[in-house]
């Protein structure tokens, strides 16, 4: 198991119960999940399994409805709405299915764009060469391929520096090829920046990639698979 | 059964769309509603005085003489194209009110001995009608029986021919000659200081000396005769009776005050409001097409499912026209309800004994064809562009705008936050729609510029008229021309600390074939009370020969200084000389020529006239003077200039800040409207971006700062188009306000432009505030999982 000190995340018996009306659904029924530096985790499961909610908690963009979830030594289930703001400002870089990339910006602009709000970032053209886009810096998101956007905003979520990574789905909108290349990029920057990095996947040939899988269903975990020999992203296809 | 679910669509986007649908409805409704309060005001009114002209058969000529025999109106009636001819006594009286310690003035008029066929008839209000053989009976106008809270059977004293006389209020009247009740040398009705009395002939005939004789004559003409060859006939006939020169209808005092009200009023009408419904109309277009553009998957969508591209048109414009029919109801009702109670205002102001509601069902109809035809084509526009994209297309979002080498490299050279740049380059990307933004901001400036410029010309107007050139404190006009020992007398009166002579003539100037009928005024070559001023506005050194002509009268007679105009003095010896314009003055109100007064004594052929006195007062010593001024048998009546100034002010404040108030509250509502629209549509257009942002760890307030920092831009970028435009209009305005009466200067003051631009930054908080809510609520779950 993971030392305490290493341990990036915790969740406790974390719930979610969306209400419309006077119908319950419950998205999350008690997970008890831990991630410790560094590590990359796939986070696997069918829609409505509850793992975009868990992600969206353990990211600061939604509240729990119950349990705990801990980053480090804060409570994220009791932030107010600033503190969570200032937690995603601070630690934690997400990438998008759809990039959202900001148009009227070019590549660099889109990752100074965060730069200029961080504590510690790293350069906005160092960024761009982790992810290989050094020689694309001035090009706008319409000017680059699906793959590439989504590069450019790998390097806008690492570029703060942050303890983890969040990315939901992010090869959901490419082909193999291209989404081999972001994976390899996610890959990269894991190893270099040392984030914690939890990766959302419909794509069970990713799995093999991540030092753990966690596979959610009825917004429970259900299985969890150390990877003993993780593969390299170039090594899997779909 | 096709179009069901899509009405209920309609319905459904109403519901929730309505506060902007509310917002774009309201500044409908303002455009509809200016143009119709305006109009229907203005056609009530109008329509009014036309009947009370017609009722009360309002004469169409007027001429004064001396004294004229009775026998003369038979050769008067022989006039061809006369109609019907009265023969009248209308003399001044001075009032002598307890309590009034300056002495008002009272125009007696003599009634008809039978009511049958009689000119300018008048409407009763209360009480009845003088006994025709008491000396002592009289019918009181309205506002002047109000002012001094006189009902039938008071009594009031009267100083006639140097006689006083107590007269008994028999009935309070209106009458269609004294519409526009003004005092003789006043700028504005004062119903204190002066009223009408009717009085049985026979009593003014004693007081006068007029028995047999008349010394005023109303005629009534066919239609269609030739006015000016009656008035050359009726002058040549009353010239040996000390006439002075017939007047029309048209240069009658209370008409031409009424008719220079009803023509700025119609200005009003006319151009403001047709501007106000273009802004509308045009806000409506831009904003209602931008909404429909939002829809564009849902276009894809119907379209995809089989829906015709026609169908799909008239979903979209049956939403707008629901959008369109509300602003056009409020605004029908909202104008209606405005309009009336604008005319009553007016009518009241007027004293009219009743009102005539005018609703021209074609302005209703342009109001509602405008509105809802510029929301159709917005509409129509925007879903047509969609509809030509292949439903697949269509359903996916566009694609991510191509920003590419448009400033980018000027940018970087600036150093600029990133979210700044985001500002600048959305700003630049969509030149249409920034444009579109800042000249529906600015049209929001102007309607407010335009409603409120007019402060401003007053204040102007009152400091020009009564601080920089009428400085006297009281004005002293006697009953005839005076030999200048009257001079000598008034500086005798007490508390008089200077007094400068003055000589009034009526006469008719003309050069080619214009000609204006007004009253030459004869003034020392230098003056310190009453002043001639320059179009530059500096005092004037009356020439020794030659006209000084109010810039107004120059252009009406179309001349220059160094032109001669021929003068024809309708006065003493009647004569008719050339004189040249030696210069041009500056003046507001009325038509004005003045020359250096020994000149004008000189070429009228009399000796050392004067016609009346300019005072300063000791303020200490005010009441005495006023007793004084009484007592004199030569004194006509007396102007006191602070009351003309407040008298000014107080009708000014009735008449235009009541519609400008109107005005500019509906330019509000257009401005809230705009901005509100705007600020939630690019709300709409860039939410995803926000709250990916929101996502990377911005701040509401951060987020909140990218969308208003693009309005700020945008609503700074209007302030000056907005003034400029405003200018324009007000330009436009001034133009269309001029008469013989009036002028108008054109001032826009600071304030002017400083409070247009605080209403519409007020309108610009108040929308932000509306969409921050929006913008802080945005959904960051959603965007993780959805394309652009």
């Amino acid at each position: 198991m993971t030392s305490p000190d290493e341990t990036v995340f915790r969740t406790r018996g974390l719930t979610k119960v969306y209400r419309s009306g006077a119908q319950e659904v419950h998205a999350l029924r008690g997970v008890d999940f831990a991630a410790r530096k560094g590590e990359f985790v796939i986070i696997l499961g069918p829609s409505g399994s509850g793992k975009s909610t868990f992600l969206n908690i353990v990211g600061g963009l939604d509240m729990a409805s119950g349990g705990e979830a801990w980053f480090q030594e804060h409570q994220l289930t009791v932030m107010n709405e600033r503190e969570l703001t200032q937690y995603r400002r601070d630690h934690v870089g997400f990438v998008f299915q759809f990039y959202n990339l900001v148009p009227s910006l070019t590549a660099r602009e889109n990752v100074a764009l965060v730069t200029e709000i961080a504590r510690r970032p790293m350069s906005p053209d160092d960024a761009l060469a982790l992810v290989g886009l050094a020689d694309r810096r001035d090009n706008f998101p319409a000017q680059l391929s699906g793959g590439e956007q989504q590069r450019v905003a790998i390097a806008r979520a690492i570029a703060k520096n942050p303890e983890v990574l969040l990315c939901d789905e992010p090869t959901g909108a490419l082909d193999s090829a291209t989404g081999i290349k972001v994976l390899e990029a996610l890959s990269e920057v894991n190893r270099t920046v040392g984030a914690t990095t939890l990766v959302i996947t419909h794509n069970v040939a990713i799995r093999e990639i991540g030092d753990r899988v966690v596979r959610f269903a009825d917004g429970r975990i259900v299985e969890e698979t150390v990877n003993a020999a993780k593969k390299r992203p170039a090594e899997v296809s779909w | 059964m096709v179009i069901a679910p899509l009405r209920r669509k309609v319905l459904r986007d109403l519901v929730r769309l309505w506060p902007q649908a509310l917002a774009i409805a309201l500044v409908l409704a303002a455009g509809v509603a200016t143009l119709i309060l305006g109009n229907g005001a203005y056609a009530s009114l109008y329509e009014t005085r036309a009947r009370y002209y017609e009722d009360y058969r309002f004469a169409d000529v007027f001429a004064d003489v001396t004294r004229a025999p009775r026998a003369l109106m038979a050769e008067v009636e022989e006039i061809d194209g006369v109609l019907a001819a009265e023969a009248r006594i209308v003399k001044l009286g001075l009032l002598d009110m307890p309590g009034m310690v300056e002495p008002g003035a009272i125009m007696l008029v003599s009634l008809p001995e039978g009511d049958e066929g009689a000119l300018n008839r008048l409407h009763l209000r209360q009480g009845r009608l003088p006994d025709p053989q008491s000396p002592h009976e009289a019918v009181v106008s309205e506002g002047f029986a109000v002012a001094h809270r006189l009902t039938p059977g008071a009594t009031f004293a009267v100083v006639m021919n140097g006689q006083r006389r107590e007269l008994r209020v028999t009935g309070i009247a209106l009458s269609p000659e004294f519409i526009y009740a003004l005092g003789p040398g006043e700028m504005m009705p004062d119903p204190s200081r002066f009223g009408i009395a009717w009085l049985p002939r026979p009593s003014l005939e004693a007081a006068y000396d007029l028995k047999g004789a008349f010394s005023n004559l109303v005629l009534k003409l066919a239609p269609g005769v030739d006015q000016d060859r009656v008035i050359e006939t009726l002058d040549r006939l009353t010239a040996p009776y000390g006439g002075a020169g017939a007047t029309a209808r048209k240069d009658q005092i209370s008409h031409a005050f009424l008719d220079a009200e009803l023509k700025q009023m119609s200005a009003m009408v006319k151009v403001l409001p047709p501007i106000f419904l273009l802004v509308a109309a045009m806000l409506v277009n831009m904003t209602l097409s931008r909404l429909v553009t939002l829809e564009r998957e849902q276009i894809g969508l119907l379209k995809a499912i089989g829906y015709s591209g026609r169908a799909i048109a008239q979903h979209y414009v049956e939403f707008v026209l629901a959008i369109a029919v509300v602003g056009i109801g409020i605004g029908f009702a909202a104008g209606a309800w405005l309009g009336s109670e604008l005319a009553q205002m007016y009518a009241r102001f007027f004293s009219f004994p009743f009102l005539v509601f005018a609703r021209d069902p074609q302005i209703y109809g342009l109001a509602a064809l405008i509105t809802a035809g510029a929301a159709v084509a917005g509409a129509l526009f925007a879903v047509r562009s969609v509809l030509a994209l292949p439903p697949a297309v269509a359903m996916t979002p566009p694609a991510p705008p191509d920003y590419r080498s448009r400033m980018g490299r000027a940018l970087r050279m600036v150093a600029l936050r990133q979210t700044s740049v985001m500002t600048v380059r959305h700003l630049i990307r969509w030149p249409l729609r920034t444009a579109s933004g800042i000249l529906g901001v600015a049209m929001a400036v102007a309607i407010l510029v335009a409603s409120l410029w007019s402060f401003g010309s007053i204040d102007r107007m009152i400091d020009l008229t009564f601080f920089r050139a009428e400085r006297q404190d009281v004005m002293v006009a006697f009953a005839g021309a005076e030999p200048e020992r009257a001079l000598f007398a008034a500086r005798q009166m007490p508390g008089v600390m200077v007094a400068e002579p003055f000589r009034s003539v009526a006469a008719r100037i003309s050069h080619r074939n214009q000609s204006r009928k007004l009253a030459i005024t004869g003034r020392p070559a230098v003056t310190d009370l009453s002043r001639v001023l320059s179009p530059q506005e500096r005092p004037m050194t009356m020439p020794e020969a030659g006209l000084i002509l109010s810039e107004a009268l120059a252009e009406a007679l179309d001349v220059r200084p160094g032109d001669l105009v021929t003068v024809e003095f309708l006065e003493g010896r009647r004569r008719t000389v050339t004189l040249p314009v030696s210069g041009l003055s500056l003046g507001y109100v009325g038509l004005g020529a003045a020359m250096e007064i020994s000149a004008l004594n000189w070429v009228m052929g009399e000796g050392a006239l004067i016609s009346g006195v300019n005072l300063r007062i000791d303020p200490l010593q005010d009441t005495e003077f006023f007793t004084a001024a009484k007592a004199t048998p030569e004194t006509s009546f007396v102007i006191v200039l602070g009351r003309t100034v407040q008298r000014f002010r107080d009708t000014i404040a009735e008449n235009i800040i009541v519609m400008v108030t109107v005005y500019v509250a509906l330019a509000s509502i257009i401005a809230v409207g705009v901005i509100y629209n705007f600020a939630r549509i690019a709300l709409s257009e860039q939410g995803r971006e926000l709250a990916s942002l929101r996502v990377l760890g911005f701040t509401r307030g951060e987020v909140s700062g990218i969308l208003f920092g693009e309005l700020l831009v945008i609503v700074l970028l209007a302030q000056p188009l907005g003034w400029a435009i405003g200018y324009l209009i007000g330009l436009g305005m001034v133009a269309a306000f001029s008469s013989d009466l009036y002028r108008v200067p054109f001032v826009i003051g600071r304030e002017v432009l400083g409070t247009a631009s605080l209403v519409v930054c007020l309108a610009a908080v108040v929308s932000a505030l509306a969409v921050r809510n929006r913008i802080n609520n945005l959904d960051m779950v959603e965007v993780l999982k959805t394309r652009e």
